[in-house]
């Protein structure tokens, strides 16, 4: 009996010191008082943002605080919409050289009805050190193949996928490109154009079973006919054909983009085209057919040696003032983190500050149609917000609260821990 | 004999011509320049005569004949120095035995590598040209300035630069050998093996030379042992003739190759990318050892899965001299940038992060008394930006290399390229060069697939 009360006794003290060392994330009524409120879409406004239910309760100078609202003090300090990364392979992919820790990559080439959100780590440990940086939300985006999957918005804290799932999924298309993958590739010219038409007769071949499956299906919808048979490729399409939904479609040279551009307009698709590294060279002709553009990333070397040294650092600005819609991405995993250096090189080249940072919150939320809910500071909307002591794009600044879907989060991730126990080391040494 | 006259003389005249590197003279005017060792000066001059500074002031005046930049409102620091980096090279790894210490990139130079020019408009003038991280003693390495202009390959050396050599610890040379190729080392222990072998037989190759020159005293017809370049580049190494410059991860393989080399008399060893030198920053500093890393970049390998972007905070305030490089063709045109996050990641001030970049990378490779400040006498190496170096917000506008202006963003029609190849295709490469591990560039499983 004894034995069990000492071991009682063990297991409370160890969980006593386990909760005092494990910072986790909490909810209720906050208000954040004094402070300079960015909200992207009304201006900048001074006083008081108050979180309750998970949103955005007020906004400004007049908020009354509701009793027992927890009041975090703001002063000299901006609150700014959480930012959103518009593709990246967050949460599907753990160490990049590790293959059985990727998981943005299905086999086969037509995998539309593969799901991100199922590969979906949420205990990975780069999602904190991503959040950490102000970025709330990322589009997680399958790579590989034709249609390479249907890629998820997710917002970067929860514990199951469903928990983080934002509300909007997309098919990815990988158009067919032209183009060396690397310096290595030595197949002509000609090669490469046969190539591209083979794989162009590949994707239209696809398209057209998708055409017939949607007509079959809306048919036996609309009770005048039989159900379609069991095809999950075809079945994931058809929203697409219907444009009930958006296509994914990524493209990145200029001559790619133009055949992209006819391709998605023959079609009559719902297109939003990714990376697009080479718009700024056929930027009117996007414009021109109102295809909105995620671009990125933008820290990345130019496309051809003879292209001048800043062409993707003012990619996204050139395609902003032909008039484009243009959302920034970072493409990457460990590093999602960077989203504002990407959104603040554009915004340097020629984007200017404000638009760059539209495109890291309202501009990814409109593309993804979910700008009522997220991507700007209006009351009703979700609590996806950081507080920093300056200018989010600039290097410097740090990060002082974070809040996803109304959670405080804890500013913590690997790289702040081990920070904090390796600054003075002990035992160091003699 | 005439002809011959001619023929002598011409190699003569190219000779010349050869040793020359071209230099300038410019008075940077009413700057705000940051010395990196001497302070932040408002309002400053920087007049450089004949590739070297000569004064460092307010008001002065221009000798005849010498071009004026204007710098007010802009800042103007030491040009940018990158203490691994690959550019500029043909080869870059000699991936056929784990210990390769004869080669040299010196020895494949390309001048016309336009990631040159592209550095350059990011403010760097000096770069490491490194040999790759494939074997565990990989090749000497070769100090370099972004001369980019001229097509020599022997006008990129930065002239009377201390010998340097690559080692490498870990994943890459236990893939390229163990793993792919049932070589040793294939485990961390081999790694230490390799070394310790490699050590003991220079220092057998030495004794053997000496015992050879005593002998020759007495007797004229001793024999001679077989000369071996790698072991004279070795018995170099453990004569501190040859900075080390060790491509390592992990803080145990860290803390193995620092016992190594204090068994065998090494003092002069720099660590290279050194992601976990965080966890070791007390023994790296009491050994004196140098650190030059990655401002963030993690998880792209096992081996940097439990670091930390406060990397090199930790390091400096331990006492350890750091730099922040960028091995990337991408990264060295915003290492400005890249020294600001340490700023975010551990509150350095603003002259502890330039320093990163500019006089601690020098000292790492042995040339700090030449460049890495602005200082009198100091080689006349100079970024200009507009806005603060390390805001996000910060363009380069001119970079000079030796007293002439190589890089000017008023001057940048686009096409930059020195050498049009005729049978080079106009496609463009669909996935960036970025992409690409460098380190291990040429090696087997490059070419085969990884």
């Amino acid at each position: 009996m004894k034995r069990i009360y000492i071991f009682l006794a063990a297991v409370l003290f160890t969980t006593a010191i386990y909760s005092q060392m494990v910072q986790k994330s909490r909810t209720g009524t906050f208000a954040l008082t004094n402070a300079k409120i960015y909200t992207v879409t009304q201006g900048e406004k001074m006083g008081t943002l108050l979180i309750r239910d998970g949103k955005i309760a007020g906004i400004g100078e007049s908020v009354s605080i509701p009793q027992g609202t927890e009041v975090i003090d703001c002063k000299g300090l901006t609150i700014y919409p959480g930012m959103i990364d518009g593709g990246d392979k967050l949460g599907l992919q753990e160490i990049q050289s590790v293959e059985l820790t990727q998981d943005f990559s299905e086999l086969g080439e037509v995998n539309p009805h593969i799901q991100a959100l199922t590969g979906v780590n949420p205990n990975s440990v780069l999602i904190p050190v991503t959040r950490v940086n102000g970025v709330t939300t990322v589009l997680t985006v399958p790579e590989g193949g034709l249609f390479t999957g249907t890629a998820a918005l997710i917002n970067l804290h929860g514990y199951t996928p469903d928990q983080m799932y934002a509300g909007f999924k997309a098919v990815v298309l990988s158009f067919p490109a032209v183009g060396r993958t690397g310096r290595r590739d030595n197949r002509t010219e000609e090669e490469m154009e046969e190539e591209k038409k083979k794989r162009l007769k590949n994707l239209d071949g696809v398209w057209e079973k998708a055409i017939v499956y949607a007509r079959i299906d809306s048919l036996w919808r609309a009770g005048k006919g039989e159900e379609p048979d069991y095809y999950p490729e075809m079945a994931a399409l058809a929203p697409v054909v219907r444009r009930e939904a958006k296509l994914l479609v990524e493209v990145n040279t200029a001559g790619d983009i133009q055949t992209a551009i006819k391709w998605v307009q023959e079609r009559k698709i719902d297109a939003v085209f990714t990376g697009v590294q080479e718009g700024w060279r056929v930027a009117d002709e996007l414009a021109k057919a109102q295809i909105p553009v995620i671009t990125g990333p933008v820290l990345e070397s130019p496309r051809r040696t003879s292209d001048r040294y800043d062409r993707p650092y003012a990619n996204a600005g050139l395609m902003f003032k032909a008039g484009v819609k243009v959302a920034i991405r970072t493409n990457d995993a460990e590093n999602v983190r960077n989203l504002p250096y990407h959104a603040g090189f554009a915004a340097a080249y020629g984007m200017g500050r404000e638009e760059a940072f539209k495109a890291v919150t309202i501009v990814p939320a409109e593309i993804f149609g979910v700008a009522n809910r997220m991507g700007s500071l209006e009351v009703g909307k979700e609590a996806n917000l950081f507080v920093a002591d300056g200018d989010p794009f600039e290097t410097k600044t740090q990060i002082r609260y974070l809040f996803i879907q109304g959670w405080l989060i804890p500013l913590e991730s690997r790289h702040t821990l081990l920070y904090d126990e390796f600054l003075n080391r002990t035992p160091g040494v003699k | 004999m005439k002809n011959s006259l001619i023929f002598l003389l011409t190699i003569f005249l190219v000779h010349c011509l050869e040793a020359q590197i071209p230099t300038g003279s410019l008075l940077i005017h009413n700057g705000t320049v940051i010395t990196i060792t001497e302070g932040t000066l408002e309002n400053t001059d920087v007049l450089i005569i004949e590739g070297k500074i000569s004064k460092i002031g307010k008001n002065l005046k221009a000798p005849k004949g010498v071009q004026e930049i204007d710098a007010t409102g802009l800042h103007v620091m030491p040009g940018i120095i990158d203490a691994h980096s690959h550019l500029g090279l043909l080869a870059i790894n000699e991936s056929t035995s784990p210990v390769t210490a004869e080669v040299w990139t010196g020895d494949a130079l390309n001048p016309l590598d336009i990631s040159i020019y592209r550095a350059l408009a990011g403010g760097v003038t000096t770069t490491h040209a490194m040999h790759g991280s494939a074997n565990a003693i990989g090749g000497q390495c070769e100090t370099i300035k972004m001369r980019w202009g001229l097509t020599d390959p022997d006008q990129l050396r930065v002239e009377g630069a201390p010998r340097t050599i690559k080692f490498a610890l870990g994943e890459n040379p236990m893939r390229s050998y163990g793993v792919s190729r049932n070589i040793s080392p294939r485990s961390r222990m081999g790694m230490e093996a390799v070394f310790r072998d490699a050590f003991a037989k220079a220092r057998q190759y030495e004794k053997a030379w000496a015992k050879y020159r005593e002998a020759k005293k007495s007797n004229p017809s001793a024999v001679a042992p077989e000369y071996n370049l790698r072991m004279e580049t070795l018995v170099d190494v453990l004569n501190n003739k040859v900075l080390i410059h060790c491509h390592s991860y992990r803080a145990d393989e860290i803390v193995m190759l620092m016992n190594v080399c204090r068994d065998f008399g090494i003092k002069r060893i720099i660590f290279q990318h050194v992601n976990e030198g965080f966890k070791v920053a007390p023994e790296l500093a009491k050994f004196g050892a140098m650190a030059s890393v990655f401002a963030d970049w993690w998880s792209y390998k096992f081996e940097v899965y439990y670091s930390t972007a406060y990397n090199a905070a930790i390091l400096t305030r331990n006492g350890v001299v750091t730099s922040i490089n960028s091995d990337s063709e991408e990264l060295i045109r915003h290492l400005y940038h890249e020294a600001a996050k340490t700023q975010k990641y551990g509150g350095l001030t603003d002259d502890e992060a330039l320093s990163l970049i500019t006089i601690n990378p020098a000292k790492q490779l042995g040339i700090e008394d030449r460049v890495g400040s602005l200082e009198k006498g100091k080689e006349g190496d100079v970024a200009i930006f507009k806005g603060h170096p390390l805001s996000i917000y910060a363009i380069p506008q001119m970079t000079i290399v030796d007293g002439i202006v190589r890089f000017d963003i008023n001057k940048d029609p686009g096409d930059m390229r020195l050498y049009i190849n005729p049978d080079e295709k106009v496609m463009p490469v669909l996935y960036s060069h970025s992409d690409v591990d460098n380190c291990m560039e040429d090696t087997f499983e490059f070419l085969f697939g990884e």
